[in-house]
């Protein structure tokens, strides 16, 4: 693991400092108030789903059950309690260094209290028969403030330690996951109801009850996540299986798919259509398998009707892949990967705007891969002549754009297609942003990746 | 899995004329008990849970299996049947009521669907009807809800369960008797598959029920839209997962297909040979994830032939010598075990050209149950290919149950043989 940058040092201390009084006066200021079974109760779980939770994984049950938890505590033991619970998570199972699990209780403090200002500013009370609706108004919005102090202080951890501006963390650690922070939170709410004896009363037995249907959850989002994976993998190795027939296209599907998510990004495509396209281009030579070996791996000039039998593939793919519903975008992108700019491109001849996105990116994708690597007739070529030549195709042949764009692209990361990740996390994961932000290559990012709850 | 082959055999299926027309009856006998004058009663929290249930119908989703289901829906309905308590004032609808309140809502939910053309199997909308209506009739039909007023919560969260309980495995036994049918599957089969399927959706939907008739003992209905959220967030978890596992079948089916482009296989075969192996592996009983490893493997059980230089000519497996059909299939386990799909799915392919039973082999060889399916249905289409002619399905069956004992299991033959002449007969 890195040391931490100075100003991280300086920001955990802060945040540490700010906290650690907090609990105390709580504990002074709330004491008679407290009921000590609901607390004692309330603080197990909690302890108990933070420990499960840190030993599994930073999954859904992480965000599910300790906010649950966090959030039924404020109607049911109040602003000073909910404080001095929030920071007993110090004491939980945790794998992680200390000064990281000092730093989460202090920030999961810091939330809590800023939670319970804003619960006790707008009237919130304790749950009465006559409470609602008008107890939703004050604990939304102390779930509102809670999400804003917590968001704000691991992204601001993480922004000192990886050195990446405040704002964008921020967009990446709390975009995707406030529908699951606030659906989960009005779970904690339905706790404390049926929890609270001038609710309906059924005491802690209800947190079981609650339980199933999150565990329910839990269990579809990770059998999501393990078919996302195995759906991938099914798609590269019957690709492989596909290539092997020509041995020197051997991982061009892989690698044109990496080049292509690499303009994407560049030209700032849309995240559902960046894991579109990857699809698209691992798919892109499917339609190769109808090509006869001997034509592929000839060395010469091509007959005429050769020539024919090679710019059929794009379709040819096409019919193959059509029934796959959600890649409808990347089967325009794979039939027309073969256009030109000037129009003299196959199977249809489109020129200009009219081919479609994709295929322009995949286009250029395509030419790079196969320049940089050998082939039967020559031996491959390096980076910088490969993008002179794209550049001397460009306007003809290529979209300049794309081509300035993987130009840009190989600029900053360089070009190492085995040590491209193959697998990116799926693009529309709500509860999962903190680990597509911070998980990514780099172990020792995971630092401060699971805290948001 | 796909369930587009069932809908073929419903014309005859009598479950499931008989489950659709007491459906229908529970909802028009209880729709006029109620309408008429008295019958009526709470109309505002009525409303309110009507507006639930539609709204869950209108966001059903397709769970992994192909079942259809309302889980918000379910729930909601659940709730209003189970409800006894409300801080201004206690409800008291009877069991015909609530019957009747879910009727109308499902047909308000359902309505945007059908006008779209993605309307759910009637068998589904009469099944969840007559389950909410067995529910109904036990807490509140027998008195059970007046019983319940009295009782301390934790009793009435026990007497709650037990009805939800009786409730889901209702419903297991009628989605059972449908599929039966229409499968023709053992009964006994599909009605442990349901019982599965039911333990862990069934029992999160019919806990969430119990949680929403609790809660609006304090929060009234109010408790609907805060339960809203999470269960989306809940329901968009397993619509997601759903879809993935579709979007996965989809690729597999196209991409089993390149044998065909390379001009490895016969146009259709692949396809052919896994809609056929399933159809007999659900008559034997499998359960759906055997189904699922048994369709993925029968997709994909010449994949190995890609790694040959020549195609075999015509593609056809049953005529090449048994060395070259293991190689093959080992080839095939491959590239398969390679792939995300599950491990079994490798073993099927490996395993699909052993003989049923080897020369001077006392003992049963442990081939598996797909493996042998996948070997006789492939024989049998390596043999007819997509030809209409009565003759050469009479042949291939022959041919078939010359090799039997032996070379092919004898139950597999059987059951393939008559999957094919109930599928010659239907014009099929």
């Amino acid at each position: 693991m890195n040391p931490l940058p100075l100003k991280a040092r300086f920001f955990v201390a802060a945040v540490v400092l700010a906290a650690a009084p907090l609990p105390v006066i709580a504990a002074i200021r709330g004491w008679d108030d407290l009921s000590l079974v609901d607390c004692v109760a309330l603080g197990l779980l909690l302890v108990l789903t933070d420990s499960i939770v840190a030993r599994g994984s930073h999954d859904l049950a992480k965000i599910a059950l300790s906010s649950v938890i966090s959030s039924a505590c404020l109607p049911l033991v109040g602003g000073w309690g909910t404080i001095l619970l929030a920071s007993t998570t110090v004491i939980a199972y945790d794998p992680q260094p200390f000064i990281k699990r000092v730093f989460n209780a202090s920030q999961m403090t810091l939330a809590a209290a800023a939670a319970a200002g804003t619960f006790a500013l707008l009237g919130g009370e304790a749950i009465r028969p006559d409470s609602f609706p008008y107890l939703l108004l004050p604990f939304l919005a102390a779930l509102g403030a809670h999400c804003l102090v917590n968001g704000t202080l691991v992204a601001g951890i993480v922004s000192l330690y990886q050195g990446v501006p405040v704002k964008i963390v921020f967009h990446g650690t709390m975009a995707g996951s406030i529908p699951g922070y606030v659906g989960y939170g009005l779970f904690g709410l339905l706790l404390a109801v049926l929890w609270d004896e001038d609710g309906a009363g059924v005491g802690p037995t209800a947190a079981i009850l609650l339980l199933l249907p999150l565990f329910v959850a839990r269990w579809a989002y990770a059998q999501y996540a393990e078919e996302q994976r195995a759906y991938d993998r099914t798609v590269r190795a019957l690709m492989t299986a596909v290539e092997t027939k020509d041995l020197y296209t051997r991982g061009h599907s892989e690698r044109v798919s990496a080049a292509s998510v690499l303009i994407a990004r560049v030209i700032g495509m849309r995240e559902d259509r960046v894991q579109s396209l990857r699809y698209a281009g691992m798919l892109h030579d499917v339609g190769k398998l109808g090509v006869p070996t001997r034509v592929l791996q000839k060395n010469g000039g091509l007959t005429e009707g050769e020539f024919a039998s090679i710019q059929l593939h794009p379709v040819q793919g096409v019919e193959i892949i059509r029934e796959i519903e959600f890649l409808d975008e990347a089967v325009a992108g794979i039939q027309h990967h073969h256009e030109r700019l000037d129009g003299r491109g196959y199977p249809m001849g489109l020129a200009g705007d009219d081919i479609p996105e994709f295929a322009r990116v995949i286009a250029v994708a395509d030419a790079f891969d196969s320049m940089t690597t050998t082939r039967s007739y020559r031996g491959a070529r390096t980076v910088s002549e490969a993008m002179t030549e794209l550049r001397r195709c460009a306007g003809d042949q290529f979209d300049p754009r794309m081509v300035e764009a993987l130009v840009t692209a190989i600029d900053e990361h360089g070009w190492s297609p085995d040590e491209t990740p193959a697998y990116a996390p799926p693009a529309d994961e709500p509860f999962d942003q903190e680990a597509r932000a911070f998980d990514h290559d780099d172990p020792t990012s995971a630092l401060f990746r699971d805290r948001t709850s | 899995m796909s369930r587009s082959p069932r809908r073929l055999d419903d014309a005859g299926n009598t479950g499931l004329f008989v489950i659709a027309a007491a459906g229908a009856l529970l909802a028009v006998a209880s729709v006029v008990v109620t309408a008429s004058p008295g019958g009526f009663v709470d109309v505002r929290t009525a409303v309110a849970f009507a507006a639930f249930i539609a709204f869950g119908e209108l966001v059903r989703i397709t769970l992994p299996g192909g079942r259809d289901a309302a889980p918000i829906a379910t729930a909601g309905a659940l709730a209003y049947t189970l409800l006894t308590r409300m801080p201004a004032d206690d409800p008291d609808h009877g069991a015909l009521q609530v019957v009747a309140v879910c009727a109308c809502a499902m047909l308000v939910g359902v309505g945007p669907h059908v006008v779209v053309g993605r309307a759910p199997s009637i068998d589904t909308l009469a099944r969840r009807l007559l389950t909410i209506g067995v529910a109904a009739g036990l807490f509140r039909g027998t008195g059970l809800d007046e019983r319940a007023m009295d009782m301390r919560e934790a009793g009435l969260a026990v007497v709650m369960v037990a009805v939800v309980v009786a409730t889901l495995c209702v419903d297991a036994v009628l989605t059972a008797v449908v599929r039966a049918g229409a499968d023709r599957a053992p009964f006994r089969a599909v009605l442990r598959n349901e019982v599965v399927a039911q333990a862990g959706i069934g029992s999160a939907i019919g806990a969430t029920g119990a949680l929403i008739a609790l809660a609006a003992t304090i929060m009234g209905v109010w408790a609907l839209p805060v339960f809203v959220v999470p269960l989306l967030l809940t329901q968009f978890s397993f619509r997601r997962y759903a879809a993935i596992r579709e979007s996965s079948l989809q690729t597999i089916r196209a991409l089993s297909r390149v044998t065909e482009l390379g001009g490895y296989t016969e146009t259709g075969h692949s396809r052919r040979v896994s809609q056929l192996s399933v159809a007999v592996g659900r008559e034997l009983g499998m359960n759906d994830t055997e189904l699922r490893d048994l369709e993925y493997a029968a997709l994909m059980h010449d994949i190995g032939q890609l790694s040959l230089a020549e195609p075999i000519p015509g593609g056809a497996t049953v005529v090449a010598a048994p060395i070259d059909q293991r190689r093959i299939a080992a080839l095939g386990a491959d590239v398969i075990r390679q792939t995300g799909v599950p491990d079994d799915v490798a073993a099927i392919v490996d395993m699909q050209a052993e003989p049923y039973r080897r020369a001077h082999e006392t003992q049963r060889s442990e081939v598996p149950l797909a493996s042998r399916i996948i070997k006789a249905v492939n024989a049998y289409d390596d043999l007819v290919g997509d030809s209409p002619e009565v003759s050469r399905h009479l042949e291939a069956l022959e041919r078939l149950r010359l090799g039997m004992a032996y070379e092919y299991d004898p139950t597999v033959v059987e059951c393939l043989s008559s999957t094919v002449e109930r599928a010659s007969r239907l014009g099929v």
